[in-house]
């Protein structure tokens, strides 16, 4: 039903959806959803500038701050740039130490994620099971580089930490138990009517209007666009581990769990993969001390999608120019175009759905004209 | 049902979160906590606080003061120093239980021992850091 007149409502930069600021304008038509106004920028805090003042090692601990969730595909990116700029092979066992904390990281964030959407959703009690899960998975990841959040495993030239034996086993232990929970909770969303009513058919991001829009990472997957770093331009050693690229065709929030709870499944035989089939040797090579004038570029496929790195560096130990380009800048313009018709009750829920990270994001000031 | 299923296992079970602070929290060995310096081994040779990413240790050359000022409540904790140390004078301790309400008394200060002083000095001097 139209109201014929439009009403504006501010969402933000404190708002109930996400814990992070951000601010949008809508404008609404009774109860639907008729224009999106996203205003960037509220946690801007100058991390491009940063680097251009510190040396390439200090900085690894820089990146690895962009973002909290994914601090260790911040870090994996930026040690891949900053190896592409002297240029620098890494040793194969370190490659793979990297790989499984990057899958390991997966499975936290996208566990986080669905989590999130269960409870958005109003689903608290899978809310509950899933961060139990998570909670094991970053006491492994703990106990692999000595801290829950920012990992320090990568330096430049390789990682820090071995993978011991017992470790490994310990891991594989819990990913044939953690995979088994997945599928149980795929089996309770996939029949919860709670949970379909709220997240079928909500959040419509059509394949044309992804690509159009540049979306990325699982929310351009669950539009059935198959797109993944990690498979069109392999880096570590996924050209050498089978694993399936997920797709779903719902291009609602519904496809977007599940392409999520899906991939938490082909991350967890990735790591007993990558753990069956990783080389002995050495971990870590010495890096340079300054860089000779050069241009990188690092793309990962970080959970919530590609995440871009670029660096220049100019003979010195501090890079010129340091730009990061994370996901969540890619599905901004998806998310606004997704939210146009849809019923304001929904706004928390499709919001969440792309997984943002918008201090990740920001870090970019819009000056307007006179001000 | 199989929701019904785990919660009603769940009874059974020890619960999966602990009353943190009344219990003890669960520390894995290699946790990255407060370093440590051993000031008898540490020759003051700047390496560490060359490494330190957040200008958290500043080293003073000399003077009776000559030692180590480290400061916590700028530590990131990512054992930089402990690395790069030559006579693996730093150690990473699992001590996580760090806050204060006072940034002044989160600089430590690390004296080295002073050859010329006696023997009962030195060991009360090398005392604090090793707890």
């Amino acid at each position: 039903m139209s109201y014929g007149t439009t009403i504006k409502v501010p969402f933000g930069p404190q708002h109930p959806a996400l814990k992070e600021p951000e601010y949008f304008l809508f404008e609404v038509d009774g109860d639907i959803v008729v224009k999106v106004t996203p205003r960037i920028g509220y946690v801007h805090r100058g991390v491009e500038k940063a680097f251009e003042q510190e040396t390439y090692l200090h900085n690894l601990y820089l990146a690895e701050r962009i973002c909290g969730i994914c601090s260790h595909a911040h870090s994996t990116c930026y040690t891949q740039t900053v190896e592409g700029l002297v240029p620098l092979e890494i040793p194969p066992r370190a490659v793979y130490i990297r790989l499984i904390m990057a899958e390991l990281e997966r499975l936290h964030s996208h566990s986080l994620w669905v989590g999130i959407a269960a409870h958005e959703a109003g689903f608290d009690t899978l809310f509950m099971y899933l961060w139990r899960d998570r909670e094991m998975i970053m006491d492994l990841m703990e106990e692999i580089s000595g801290n829950r959040v920012t990992h320090a495993i990568n330096t430049i030239g390789g990682v820090r930490r071995d993978i011991t034996g017992e470790q490994a086993t310990k891991i594989k232990k819990f990913m044939d138990k953690f995979e088994g929970n997945v599928k149980e909770y795929m089996k309770v969303l996939e029949t919860e009517q709670t949970f379909l009513k709220r997240t079928k058919d909500v959040g419509i991001l059509k394949p044309r209007d992804a690509i159009a829009l540049c979306a990325v990472g699982p929310t351009l997957r669950a539009s059935g666009i198959k797109s993944d770093v990690r498979a069109d331009d392999p880096y570590l050693a996924y050209g050498e581990i089978p694993f399936n690229v997920i797709t779903h065709d719902g291009c609602d929030i519904y496809a977007r769990t599940i392409v999520r709870c899906e991939e938490m499944i082909e991350s967890a035989n990735i790591i007993k993969y990558a753990l069956d089939h990783m080389p002995e040797g050495k971990i870590k090579v010495p890096p340079p001390r300054t860089i000779a004038p050069n241009e990188s570029v690092g793309r990962v496929e970080a959970p919530r999608g590609e995440l871009i790195h670029y660096a220049r560096s100019n003979g010195t130990n501090k890079p010129e120019r340091y730009k990061v380009r994370a996901p969540t800048l890619g599905n901004l313009a998806s998310v606004c175009q997704t939210l146009i018709g849809a019923h304001v009750a929904d706004i928390p829920l499709i919001l969440a759905g792309i997984d943002p990270c918008f201090s990740c994001m920001d870090r970019v000031i819009i000056t307007k004209k006179g001000e | 049902m199989s929701l019904f299923r785990e919660a009603a296992k769940q009874i059974f079970r020890k619960p999966a979160t602990l009353k943190y602070p009344f219990e003890p929290g669960i520390v894995p060995p290699g946790l990255r906590g407060r370093p440590v310096w051993d000031m008898e081994k540490c020759i003051l040779c700047v390496l560490c606080q060359n490494a330190c990413p957040t200008a958290a240790i500043k080293m003073i050359p000399k003077g009776p003061d000559a030692g180590i000022e480290y400061h916590l409540d700028r530590c990131i904790f990512c054992a930089e120093c402990a690395d790069a140390c030559p006579r693996k004078a730093i150690t990473m301790t699992t001590n996580f239980e760090l806050a204060d309400t006072s940034r002044s008394r989160m600089v430590q200060h690390y004296k080295k021992p002073q050859p010329a002083q006696s023997q009962t000095q030195t060991q009360t001097q090398a005392q604090p850091p090793k707890q």
